[in-house]
């Protein structure tokens, strides 16, 4: 089959070069190694630590989507973009609900 | 999806056709296979929910904090990552039709994510030797269950890179298993998404 002419983005719509992966390879690095720092050595309190830790968990997942899962807001995309944005939607239901549920009844049955 | 709104030419452009079909056909399977990624993000928001509602219900024996060792979660974290990278670059030099350079570059996705599968087996054959198995408590039922799911995920994924390697052997690099190689890495940099919550909430949170 003469493939040959074809330029390569048309086997998928979009994809990342050597350069991208290093980018997101670097951030990922660095969105690592400070969350366990700042727990390894204990330099924040147990609550600011935990708000730490959370928000550099949610940067990391975004460099994850956009320099190594190709995510972006093209119009190609679109769907892609939809579906992660209802996928949340049903994680944050799923999540938050059972742990208000469960805090609430070990509140009221004053177990912890 | 794109794929639906392109215009279709009449059917005697047959000829013409053919490539636009096969456009769209690995467009598509690239879409449902992010599909398939996102209820697998709900599969596993399942096994967050439980883990976390479940952390503190040890029966009276270890915690988190007891069981997790840090520096080894962090080197699984940094070989994760590397086969992440290693994945994507593998796809870099698929593009460029470098055969040679993909099957390198799966090689070493290959052989980190095995390392990552076998330090997750020796933590999970040490914590059972320490007598704090999964049936000890809810928590440790949680744990095993939430980062056994991600290593099961992890270890399908090896298989998968063996059935492609051996393809790519075979047949050489051609539009399907490009097609493959690309669904494939899509899988693997999920997982590693996966691995950022995993670390984040069960080991990073535990040992506070």
């Amino acid at each position: 089959m003469e493939h040959g002419h074809t330029p390569p983005s048309t086997v998928d719509g979009s994809h990342g070069t050597k350069k991208s992966y290093m980018t997101g390879f670097i951030l990922a690095v660095i969105l690592t190694v400070i969350p366990f720092g700042v727990v390894m050595t204990s330099a924040l309190s147990p609550a600011v630590t935990i708000l730490v830790v959370a928000l550099f968990a949610v940067a990391q997942v975004f460099v994850h989507l956009v320099y190594f899962l190709h995510l972006s807001l093209a119009p190609s995309q679109t769907w892609n973009v939809v579906s992660l944005l209802f996928s949340v939607l049903v994680i944050v239901f799923l999540i938050g609900l059972s742990v208000w549920i469960m805090w609430s009844m070990h509140y009221h049955m004053m177990i912890n | 999806m794109s794929a639906i709104e392109t215009p279709n030419k009449p059917i005697h452009t047959a000829h013409g056709e053919g490539h636009g079909h096969h456009h769209d056909a690995g467009e598509i399977k690239l879409f449902g296979m992010w599909v398939y990624l996102m209820t697998d993000c709900i599969l596993f928001a399942c096994l967050f929910a439980s883990y976390v509602v479940l952390k503190d219900a040890t029966a009276g024996g270890v915690t988190g904090k007891d069981i997790f060792e840090l520096p080894f979660v962090l080197v699984e974290t940094f070989v994760l990552l590397f086969s992440s990278i290693t994945s994507g670059l593998a796809t870099v030099a698929m593009h460029r039709g470098d055969k040679a350079e993909v099957m390198k570059w799966l090689k070493f996705t290959f052989l980190l994510g095995a390392v990552f599968v076998g330090m997750e087996v020796y933590e999970f054959h040490h914590l059972i030797a320490e007598g704090h198995g999964p049936s000890h408590s809810a928590f440790l039922s949680a744990f095993f269950t939430l980062v056994g799911t991600h290593g099961l995920h992890v270890t399908a994924g090896l298989l998968w890179m063996l059935v492609l390697m051996h393809q790519i052997n075979t047949r050489g690099l051609n539009d399907t298993n490009k097609s493959r190689l690309n669904l494939l890495a899509l899988f693997w940099h999920f997982l590693d998404v996966v691995w950022i919550c995993v670390f984040t909430v069960v080991y990073l949170m535990g040992v506070l």
